[in-house]
């Protein structure tokens, strides 16, 4: 159980690591400096900000989800139907 | 047809539909009452948690905020989307296994203390009537506008529609309800953006439209807004005006008071299994994030339309929807200089042209010149994405007091049927306080909501993220963590938003820069940090308890939620 419980913890570390660089470092810390690139007609921080960190925010979940889900099966913890 | 009969059509078989639901889906126990009945399938809790989420804020005022904030409009976009994350993530599952119907019940069980529930009980109370009382007003405003009541009546009718579905049904028929309100509201809020993304960038999809070329020209949509911006002496759209750490501190505040609102996280409770609480997080956040990432895309859209159906037009010249919002006193123009023509600009002692930003989603169809039956539909979306979270936020308001603090604490052996006509009573009471309030704001009605948010943070979230994580987590600490962490923001507010304590202060005094709105961030820090130091001064929670911990990190043998 001991290790069932550290591999949650390291996935979520990984995934918190990521939900922290789309929004805080891409779309505000280094919003300035990457607007000077741009994607079609978005300054990239600026997209960041407002789309891209939502679209990666999504993908999170379902992620952990999926790992959650193999873990559970993994070490016999999971829900009977 | 004109705009008015529209309204009455649509909104009139809207609410036909959501109180057939409630007829059909009304509660008959109090499991079905508080949790309807621990059965919801994911994909519908997903749906009813994104409507219970998107408030009367989020519909009618978001993208109006961002119109007029431009970057710094993110704040609401990421921090009210990423909170999920925190949710999915850090809480669901593990409340869900839990498994009892209410946050305080968590706080209360985990740390073995009645004291510690009842601060719990009082913190979402707070929280849940502040915010309320927004939603009340924003169907007041709805209704005045569209079906040209007087603001008051529009409460009362908004109270009379919550009051029949939220009182029969409990969250069984809130559930099902909702469902139904999620599909109006973000049908109402496409409809009208991919118009407006058709007309201005040919591409139907507003996500990308407003990263395209305005039809007919080389020009990029944003590249014009800054032009537009830039003749006119406002800040660059894309660069916003905030200082990054206000930004940063603001965003956190939301997210992490997303992750610690009672009638959000009340929705995990209400699934059968772990699993199911942690992919309907995730299909919630889907739900949301449609009308999340369209809403910046809006808000670009209508400030390009805005300024150039107004900036330098001569004023006896605007189309239709100028005067009547002109009307109701949310537009304003005064013509300084005398020469017949709109001057719309950043210099406040020239510009002519005031315009709440509330109005803008609303006026939206209007200035794009869309058929009335769209302007209609926007104003049903409005109305179901206030009366869905007045619903979630009321059912929360009963639960607390029939639950948390009568059958808990007060008359133990309560039989059901009498918990669940207290619960209804409650929620009568609550809609009426919740009336009230609609009817008199507090002329602060955005600062009290600011507060919700910041109070959220600063108290629930660290105590369950600790109860969960940090088995050696005691009573004294969490409850000194709680108390810490609400007077500091609750005493910050009052000093620098509200204006309660000493001196009138200017964001010159804000200490590192940080308003109000952000310094919830700064809350949930001492929390944290007493909580710890506290806990690990005093003696270690019984062993009764740290095994609870141990059980709830795993999904197997979860069950339905259980009464005590």
């Amino acid at each position: 159980m001991k290790l069932y419980w550290k591999k949650n913890i390291k996935f979520l570390t990984i995934l918190l690591i990521i939900w922290f660089v789309v929004s805080y470092v891409a779309g505000i810390l280094l919003a300035g400096p990457l607007n000077e690139i741009k994607i079609g007609g978005f300054p990239l921080g600026f997209w960041f900000a407002q789309q891209g960190s939502i679209y990666v925010f999504v993908a999170l979940i379902f992620i952990y989800v999926s790992w959650m889900n193999k873990l559970d099966k993994e070490f016999d913890v999971d829900e009977k139907e | 047809m004109d705009v008015q009969l529209w309204t009455y059509i649509i909104v009139g078989i809207t609410f036909a539909i959501y109180i057939g639901i409630a007829i059909w889906s009304r509660a008959g126990s109090t499991k079905e009452f508080y949790v309807a009945g621990g059965g919801v399938p994911p994909l519908a809790n997903g749906m009813a948690t994104a409507a219970d989420w998107m408030s009367a804020a989020s519909f009618i005022s978001m993208a109006g905020i961002i119109s007029f904030a431009g970057y710094d409009g993110a704040v609401y976009l990421m921090g009210w989307t990423g909170g999920y994350v925190l949710l999915a993530l850090l809480l669901a599952p593990y409340l869900r296994k839990f498994g009892k119907f209410t946050v305080p019940d968590f706080i209360g069980d985990r740390y073995y203390s009645n004291t510690a529930r009842t601060v719990a009980v009082l913190c979402a109370l707070f929280v849940s009537f502040t915010y309320v009382a927004g939603q009340m007003r924003g169907v007041g405003v709805v209704f005045s506008r569209f079906l040209e009541v007087d603001i008051d009546n529009g409460v009362y009718i908004g109270m009379a529609i919550v009051f029949f579905y939220a009182v029969l049904g409990g969250m069984k028929g809130i559930t099902y309800t909702q469902v139904a309100q999620y599909v109006i509201l973000i049908f109402a809020f496409m409809v009208p953006a991919i118009f407006i993304s058709i007309q201005l960038t040919n591409n139907p999809i507003p996500q990308l439209g407003f990263g395209s070329t305005v039809s007919g020209t080389e020009t990029y949509l944003l590249d014009k807004l800054n032009g537009l911006h830039e003749e006119l002496g406002f800040a660059a759209y894309t660069n916003g005006s905030k200082s990054i750490i206000d930004v940063f501190f603001i965003t956190f505040a939301l997210m992490v008071g997303t992750a610690g609102l009672p009638h959000v996280i009340v929705r995990f409770f209400t699934v059968p299994r772990v699993k199911d609480a942690r992919i309907s997080a995730g299909y919630a956040l889907v739900f949301i994030a449609i009308l999340y990432t369209t809403a910046p895309a809006v808000a670009a859209f209508a400030r390009t339309n805005l300024i150039e159906t107004v900036s330098d037009q001569s004023y006896s010249e605007m189309p239709g929807w100028f005067s009547n919002w002109e009307k109701t006193g949310l537009l304003t123009f005064e013509d300084k200089n005398n020469d017949g023509k709109i001057q719309y600009v950043a210099d406040k002692e020239q510009n002519e042209l005031t315009i709440d930003r509330d109005i803008m989603v609303l006026a939206n169809p209007e200035i794009a010149n869309l058929p009335n039956w769209v302007i209609a539909l926007v104003a049903a979306g409005g109305l179901a994405a206030a009366l869905s979270t007045a619903a979630g936020l009321l059912l929360v308001i009963s639960t607390s007091v029939s639950h948390d603090l009568v059958k808990i604490q007060i008359a133990p052996d309560i039989s059901d049927k009498a918990e669940l006509w207290l619960a209804r009573g409650a929620a009568v009471l609550a809609v009426m306080v919740a009336g009230y309030f609609g009817i008199n704001p507090p002329d602060y009605v955005a600062a009290v909501v600011a507060l919700a948010f910041g109070l959220a943070a600063a108290s629930f979230f660290p105590a369950i993220i600790l109860g969960i994580f940090y088995k050696r987590m005691n009573k004294e600490g969490a409850i000194a963590g709680m108390v810490t962490g609400l007077a500091i923001t609750i005493f910050y507010m009052a000093r620098y938003k509200l204006g309660w304590i000493g001196e009138p202060t200017t964001s010159e005094d804000w200490w590192f820069g940080i308003s109000p709105e952000g310094f919830g961030t700064v809350g949930m820090i001492v929390n944290f940090a007493v909580s710890l130091v506290v806990s690990n001064v005093t003696a270690a929670p019984p062993q009764e308890v740290q095994e609870i911990v141990d059980n709830i990190r795993f999904p197997r043998g979860a069950g339905a939620a259980q009464d005590h």
